[in-house]
């Protein structure tokens, strides 16, 4: 049981490791001569002006609801699916079944045109 | 100290680091980002308990949901920018004692009630909970209608949450 934790903290510990090297390799080997102009800001090839933090107005909210519910529902799905191997034909189609009825859902919010970019 | 004290006393002080800085720290995107690392921290205390569905939901919920509508939630408040003045206020080391006293009597209640002493059940290796679990979510005589009933909850938050969220394009 233990040793499946293990694996997850080695992960842990190497997955920073990666991006480091990234960093740290160009700063050892790159030649750096900078100036004033070079290390400026810039945006898309011309100078910013204002704050950098802004607040934009997230038109996509509307997704982060539905992904809300569609991760509640992973955790009924998660237990069934790691039981999945030992379940019966009819556990098997209580699954689908739930999933059918969240599908359903997903249909309403389709032809209500939520899914749509806007 | 074995290992896993040492994991326990890590994970313990970035959860409690990362809490304080959930209520310090002035940018609220940068609370948001703190609360995650905080939650992740239980998720890890979870798995030192070997509740793995706990770790599972703690990371796919909190920090994968929860954590998402409060940036969201924060996106969309508006004048969220503005300084508010300070934090804490006159008062704040009586808010302190108090916090602190209430926390000792808990501890003192907890540590005299007779259910603190008793020693956790030891799970036999082989069997896996999460399996129990999902064998008895979807077994006639387990929890079969109440996992359907889940379903069809979901479906009216999904379609409630829609219908008071969605605007139509005029």
């Amino acid at each position: 049981m233990l040793n499946d934790w293990i694996f997850i903290g080695i992960f842990l510990l190497l997955a920073p490791i990666f991006p480091a090297l990234a960093l740290l390799i160009p700063r050892l080997i790159a030649p750096r001569k900078p100036n004033p102009l070079k290390t400026e800001t810039y945006e898309c090839g011309i100078e910013t002006y204002g704050e950098t933090w802004v607040q934009f107005k997230v038109q996509y909210y509307i997704f982060a609801l539905v992904f809300l519910i569609f991760d509640i529902e992973i955790v009924f799905l998660f237990p069934w699916a790691v039981a999945f191997d030992q379940l019966s034909m009819f556990a098997v189609l209580e699954g689908v079944l739930f999933i059918m009825i969240l599908v359903a859902g997903l249909f309403y919010i389709w032809r209500k045109g939520v899914l749509e970019w806007v | 100290m074995t290992v896993l004290q040492v994991i326990f006393l890590i994970t313990a002080v970035v959860t409690l680091g990362g809490a304080v800085l959930v209520v310090t720290v002035r940018n609220l995107i940068h609370a948001a980002l703190w609360l995650i690392l905080t939650l992740f921290g239980v998720a890890v205390m979870y798995g030192l308990l070997s509740a793995t569905f706990f770790t599972v939901i703690q990371v796919v919920i909190y920090i994968g949901a929860i954590a998402i509508l409060m940036i969201f939630a924060i996106m969309l408040t508006r004048r969220v920018k503005q300084e508010a003045g300070s934090s804490v206020n006159k008062g704040w080391w009586l808010a302190g004692l108090m916090s602190l006293v209430l926390f000792t009597a808990l501890v003192w209640m907890f540590s005299t009630w007779s259910g603190f002493q008793t020693t956790l059940p030891v799970m036999p290796a082989n069997v896996d909970m999460v399996k129990v679990l999902g064998t008895a979510l979807v077994s006639p005589n387990g929890y079969v209608i109440p996992f359907e009933i889940a379903s069809v909850l979901l479906l009216a938050a999904l379609i409630g949450a829609v219908v008071v969220a969605w605007e139509r394009k005029s």
